[in-house]
């Protein structure tokens, strides 16, 4: 999967003559945390939540200096940025955030800016990967960590005509011997899969019994 | 003269079979029916024959090209490919001969259900073929075809103008009425359920709340796996009395799965026969407070349908009817006819037997996961 099918196109921006003042009422109007600054469609600066916060005067001060919010953003903006392209891998992007501790990436191509990707972008990402966003039954099975297992377990669903909508192979505890399948299935009622599922000899983790714990 | 409730029911509402051995199966509204009438609590005149929804009125819910597949899957004209995108000529929501009909038949006895109340000719109504709460606007899904409770909902918003609280009580999210009633803020979507994590349909976090306009009016309790008595009730009863202060309806619309039960094959909650006694005592209390009484309950899930389905169901009526909680044993003429032909042995007491289940070891932790949840979910409430 790429950056460029899950950034948001539809980038909110300001140039960096704009003040404080303008920032803080659109962060707050539009529910963003994270604004780039642009000229000429080109991508300058970044401004975010945080830089807003640490140059606006306290809230609790007792002298007030409105003079701070008329800081225009060349003053506060970050200029040493991040960037992804829109055609970069989503894991390559993951990483990014991951590594450097970033909230948002901005999407540069042909110099100019085409999209950003967000912290929240990434996470409804993992959300539809796991398929919890369609109606479905999740199984975990643990399986021997060895070739074709993945054949075999198939092979119980396509018995019983069912869509798998997602899977994900997880390691289980600290057992390198075994690994964790973690599959949704388009399934109201898996009581027949389960069955099946045991009866090839296949450790079904969930549904359990709540003495084996969770 | 106007009766205190009224019972939706007639044969025809057994015609909604998917096959011998599926776990939806309707017979469970004949167990209970019986076994009302072994307590003398229906009088002949308290039972209404339900209407049939016309193409019109599941159009108010429904694509016109899904109700063209479900008639035509209904003679068998379509392949198990189409079917499937449809939702249906799954394992889970397989083709029958008439499936059609008998889905029609089901929502229009929930419309049936709301004539009674609305028009005044009852105080509250009872439809226990309904509660269909998986169906979604284009495609089949969980066992449910046609959504009545949407349906339902939708000509209580166009006939009589009402703001409706919808109630949903079933083990499952009640995806499918929450969905379509998402943007919209006159109708107030309430689910408690087993959480998602594991259970179908996987929805249902306490995060949905509506979208737009209807932003503030989608409301999610998922407790999780192992949740006993007493959190189920202490959600239902803060959640339920906070939400309809806050949303103010004319109308309650209470779906009444009984899937939460302990004995249940499908879900993993721990409830037993007591939280079926208590939530319909509720919905009534709600409904009377904020809907000068108007109250229809409907039913849903409930996969045990000799030990726990009629005794939980029988409880609405019961409550509607205002005749006390009963105990001890069950009519002996309902035990006698019912037993040889169920595969487990009745419970043969309106309650549970103490000592259903073996201690669950992390109640402690449930309790306060679930309490947690609670507070999450009624926040939006609470900081205003």
């Amino acid at each position: 999967m790429l950056v460029q099918d899950i950034m948001k196109s539809d980038v909110i921006t300001l140039n960096s003559t704009h003040t404080i003042a303008d920032a803080v009422q659109l962060m707050k109007q539009k529910k963003i945390r994270h604004i780039p600054i642009i000229e000429n469609e080109r991508l300058i600066g970044l401004v975010t939540d945080r830089d807003v916060k640490e140059a606006s005067p306290s809230s609790i001060s007792e002298t007030l200096e409105p003079s701070l919010y008329e800081t225009t953003l060349d003053k506060i903006m970050k200029t040493d940025l991040l960037i992804g392209h829109p055609r970069d891998f989503v894991e390559e992007a993951a990483l990014l955030f991951y590594t450097y501790e970033i909230g948002c990436l901005p999407i540069v191509s042909n110099y100019q800016l085409v999209g950003i990707l967000t912290k929240t972008d990434l996470l409804y990402n993992y959300i539809e990967l796991t398929g919890a966003n369609q109606p479905s039954s999740h199984i975990q099975i643990r399986v021997p960590n060895r070739a074709g297992i993945l054949y075999e377990v198939s092979k119980v669903f396509n018995k019983h005509n069912t869509n798998v909508l997602s899977v994900l192979v997880h390691p289980y505890l600290d057992d390198e011997d075994s690994k964790v399948l973690a599959v949704r299935i388009k399934r109201m009622n898996p009581l027949s899969i389960i069955a099946d599922l045991k009866a090839e000899g296949f450790d079904v983790l969930w549904p359990s019994e709540p003495e084996m714990g969770l | 003269m106007k009766k205190t409730a009224s019972f939706i029911f007639s044969p025809e509402q057994l015609n909604y079979e998917f096959s011998d051995t599926h776990p939806f199966n309707q017979k469970r509204i004949m167990l209970t029916m019986d076994l009302l009438n072994e307590i003398h609590s229906i009088d002949p005149d308290e039972i209404v024959v339900p209407r049939t929804a016309t193409d019109e009125e599941l159009l108010l819910a429904h694509d016109e090209k899904y109700i063209e597949i479900v008639k035509k899957a209904s003679t068998g004209v379509i392949s198990e490919s189409i079917g499937s995108i449809y939702g249906i000529g799954t394992e889970d929501t397989p083709f029958f001969t008439g499936m059609h009909d008998a889905s029609a038949l089901l929502v229009g006895g929930t419309l049936s259900a709301i004539e009674e109340v609305m028009e005044g000719r009852s105080r509250y109504a009872l439809n226990l073929g309904g509660g269909l709460h998986h169906g979604f606007q284009g495609k089949a899904s969980g066992f449910c075809i046609y959504n009545d409770s949407s349906v339902a909902i939708k000509y209580l918003q166009q006939k009589y103008g009402a703001r409706v609280l919808y109630v949903d009580t079933d083990a499952h999210h009640g995806d499918g009425v929450q969905w379509t009633f998402y943007d919209d803020p006159d109708v107030c979507t309430f689910s408690i359920h087993e959480t998602g994590r594991y259970l179908f349909p996987g929805t249902g976090n306490v995060t949905e709340r509506g979208n737009g306009k209807g932003y503030g009016t989608s409301f999610n309790f998922p407790v999780d796996a192992f949740t006993e008595d007493e959190s189920f009730l202490h959600i239902y009863r803060n959640a339920l009395r906070e939400v309809a202060e806050y949303f103010k309806p004319d109308v309650i619309l209470t779906q009444n799965g009984a899937d939460a039960h302990y004995l249940d094959p499908l879900t993993h909650l721990y409830s037993t026969m007591k939280i079926y006694e208590e939530i319909p005592k509720l919905a009534k209390e709600i409904a009377e407070e904020f809907c000068d009484g108007r109250w229809i309950a409907i039913g849903g899930g409930g996969y045990d349908i000799w030990r726990v389905v009629p005794r939980a169901w029988s409880h609405l009526w019961l409550t509607m009817k205002s005749i006390p909680t009963p105990t001890g044993r069950l009519p002996e003429a309902w035990l006698k006819k019912w037993q040889p032909e169920s595969p487990v042995s009745l419970i043969e007491t309106w309650q549970d037997p103490p000592n259903l289940y073996e201690p669950v070891p992390r109640k402690k932790d449930i309790e306060e996961k679930n309490e947690q949840m609670l507070s999450r979910a009624l926040h939006v409430i609470r900081k205003g």
